[in-house]
């Protein structure tokens, strides 16, 4: 027999090795796990304390205080990989961005982790690699977690919720209900390319095509968008039940109407083809990485350059008024010359049979 | 799109509308039915009402596969699932028609039963394939769009010996519908729904062809356009019944001509007729008891039919008293007519059936077009 060095502890098998019960039984896998899984990966001084929470100082913005805005996003999607991302750096994402479209500046995120009973450590090592980049990408740091493990059949492989605190200067109140008649609707590009990524990949409808999901974070955006001190109304970010869903949102929170005009809102033609062929409509297909804006109809120029001036807003464009209407429709004028209203979305968009 | 953006031009879309504007005469009221659902849908999407004259007046058929399926089937295939313990699949509108005891395949679903959407009979076949073990139900329905693909997947599963699998055949046949339609008291004698002539079926007439509509335009004198699911589709078929009802013509003219033929697919109607047979007669929502409007599986495939496999009784079960989805399904009424419409029954929670499928005339009617009636 060869030497075997003092303290050594084998190591977790990335490559075989599978999710058991151990790992979240609160021994010795379990921070086997932590440490060379999570630590190592999403590791920073305050997950580094190693305690039960973090101890984080008092948010500022340029040097005063700040009010804190917290947000938390699970994460169930399937398939966990798709093209353009995977459900780690999706988390990362989705809470982020709740965070930064009410206008604060995201700081912190908390990760938890419900694996199933004989998932891949590999597929894992993956989708916790992810979430370090898109944290680094973001400058949000993960500083405190949790990981719990269920039975086989008892979950989905993984599901993660993050928790994202951010802080917001005073003086500065976007929200739902601040949309008034007069303003416009931009969005910072194209629709429906995450769904349409997502359901390119489901196991009974795979189909070949060449989209990836947008999911990105928002923040720098949102951040260029608001040092142009434009007069910002409500921010949101249009994921299930896309912009149909967002905008029906925020007319109902604000008690306003909305006419959207439908040659100008950005589909991309493989978006539109896939939604096509499946019975649905892209205005109700999810996004992960796109903005809608509501503001002022005078800022609206000075908005959009700021926007398409930043990567991810490059085919920002406005696609809409609001307008009084005591009903809160959102209405929207077809390409086709006639009108429509874009309806809260009934359930799940289900494809119609002839 | 390609080969379809071209049929959604709002340019041409004025210039047919104008057209329409010139060609009808002043004074006279056009009343068209557009008989498929697909139509229903293209109408209320892109806003087409607003685009024609106010004299022309488009009522809402019942050619919507699921708004036609009444409750006693629905039941049967909810009881296959939750008492039999089958995989029972099926198509995605399908999934929340009302059945009985407040239950919908969904919310079957959620209590247990293996129900599973499918895009096709394709991927039917594939899970009795991959489920050697269980029982797999098809839940077959729809016009004769969908039937062919049920005949390939019973002839299939024949084929492979696939002793799993069996189909619940709802299959329902376009010409029986609009006859019952054209039959009504309501057209024939009271003339309380006036009809002048009809937009024939899309995907239907790819199968059918144009001919079995020859008779309702000879007999009834009424004419009848196939017509496309795209927008333009539908102008251009409303501009030529206006021309046949001007000129007194009750013809059956073709606008969808990219893709209809007037023997349709000669292919599919044997596929068809290999598999299935007429019932006697079929129970619709909205029409009640049709002879001759349906089909079953032939005797030669016994085993695949779930009604012989499983001894499945067929129960009449009637619609909610307050729900006039009958009616509308008939022309007689419109979705706003309903008392119920946009309070008690609501695309969340549909209590008729004409509320489920964005086809559906009152789905349609909610989704797309209801600020009409506020204003």
């Amino acid at each position: 027999m060869g030497e075997v060095k003092r303290g050594y502890v084998r190591p977790l098998d990335l490559k075989q090795g599978r999710v058991d019960m151990t790992h979240g039984s609160g021994g010795r896998s379990m921070v086997q796990l932590i440490s060379e899984l999570f630590a190592k990966h999403l590791g920073n001084e305050y997950l580094g304390q190693g305690n039960d929470g973090a101890v984080l100082p008092a948010p500022t913005l340029n040097g005063r205080p700040g009010r804190l805005v917290m947000a938390t996003d699970s994460h169930v999607v399937s398939p966990l990989f798709f093209p353009g991302g995977d459900i780690g750096c999706l988390s990362v994402h989705g809470t982020v961005n709740d965070v930064a479209v009410m206008g604060a500046r995201p700081l912190y995120l908390a990760a938890g982790f419900i694996l199933e009973e004989g998932f891949p450590l590999a597929d894992l090592a993956r989708i916790v690699e992810s979430m370090a980049r898109a944290a680094k990408e973001a400058g949000v740091p993960v500083v405190t977690g949790d990981t719990k493990v269920v039975e086989r059949g008892k979950g989905d492989g993984i599901f993660i919720t993050t928790t994202g605190v951010g802080v917001l200067p005073d003086g500065l109140d976007l929200g739902g209900s601040l949309a008034r008649p007069g303003d416009v609707i931009l969005v910072s590009g194209s629709l429906g390319d995450h769904g349409v990524a997502i359901m390119s990949k489901r196991e009974n409808l795979s189909f070949d095509a060449p989209i990836e999901s947008d999911t990105a974070a928002l923040n720098g955006l949102i951040e260029a968008m608001l040092a142009t001190g434009a007069g910002l109304r409500c921010l949101r970010d249009p994921t299930r039940g896309g912009l149909a869903a967002t905008l029906n949102e925020i007319a109902t929170q604000s008690g306003v109407g909305m006419m959207l005009y439908e040659q100008a809102i950005p589909v991309k033609p493989v978006v539109s083809a896939a939604c096509e062929f499946l019975g649905l409509d892209p205005l109700y297909v999810a996004n992960e990485g796109k903005l809608v804006v509501i503001c002022n109809a005078l800022d609206g120029e000075l908005l959009l350059n700021a926007m398409r001036a930043h990567p991810l807003g490059r085919d920002a464009c406005f696609i809409g008024d609001v307008i009084a209407d005591d009903h809160h429709f959102v209405q929207m004028t077809t390409a086709f010359g006639g009108k429509r209203i874009v309806d809260w979305l009934a359930g799940d968009q289900l494809p119609r049979i002839c | 799109m390609k080969y379809i953006d071209e049929f959604r031009d709002g340019e041409l879309a004025k210039n047919l509308a104008a057209s329409i504007g010139a060609t009808v005469q002043p004074g006279r009221n056009y009343s068209f039915m557009e008989f498929c659902g697909g139509h229903t849908h293209a109408i209320s999407r892109y806003g087409l009402s607003e685009l024609l004259p106010s004299t022309v007046r488009m009522v809402h058929g019942p050619g919507c596969p699921v708004c036609v399926l009444p409750i006693g089937r629905v039941d049967l295939a909810i009881r296959l699932a939750l008492e039999r313990g089958v995989i029972l699949c099926t198509y995605g509108d399908t999934l929340r028609v009302p059945a009985s005891d407040g239950l919908s395949l969904m919310k079957a679903k959620a209590r247990g039963g293996d129900i599973r959407m499918v895009y096709s009979t394709i991927d039917a076949l594939q899970i009795a394939r991959d489920n050697p073990e269980r029982e797999v139900v098809f839940f077959a329905i729809g016009f004769e769009t969908t039937t062919p693909p049920t005949a390939v997947a019973i002839q299939q599963a024949d084929a492979e010996g696939l002793k799993n699998f069996s189909v619940l055949c709802c299959h329902v046949l376009t010409p029986a519908a609009i006859s019952n339609i054209l039959e009504s008291p309501e057209v024939r004698q009271w003339g309380t729904v006036p009809l002048d002539g009809f937009i024939g079926p899309a995907h239907v007439s790819t199968v059918i062809g144009s001919r079995p509509y020859e008779f309702f335009a000879e007999e009834y004198r009424k004419p009848v356009v196939i017509a496309g699911f795209e927008p333009l589709d539908v102008m251009q078929a409303i501009l030529m019944l206006v021309r046949q009802v001007n000129e007194g013509r009750a013809e059956v003219e073709n606008e969808f001509a990219r893709a209809v033929t007037r023997d349709g697919n000669l292919k599919a109607q044997d596929r068809v007729a290999e598999v299935f047979e007429l019932r006697r007669e079929f129970e619709w929502r909205g029409l009640s008891v049709v002879p001759y409007s349906a089909l079953r599986i032939r005797q030669r495939y016994a085993a695949l039919d779930a009604e012989r496999r499983f001894k499945l009784d067929y129960k009449s079960v009637p619609d909610n008293k307050a729900c006039e989805c009958g009616a509308i399904l008939r022309g007689v009424k419109r979705p706003q007519d309903c008392k119920i419409f946009g309070t008690v029954c609501t695309p969340e929670n549909p209590i008729g059936s004409c509320m489920v499928s964005s086809e559906g005339a009152c789905a349609a009617h909610y989704s797309y077009g209801r600020y009409k009636d506020m204003h």
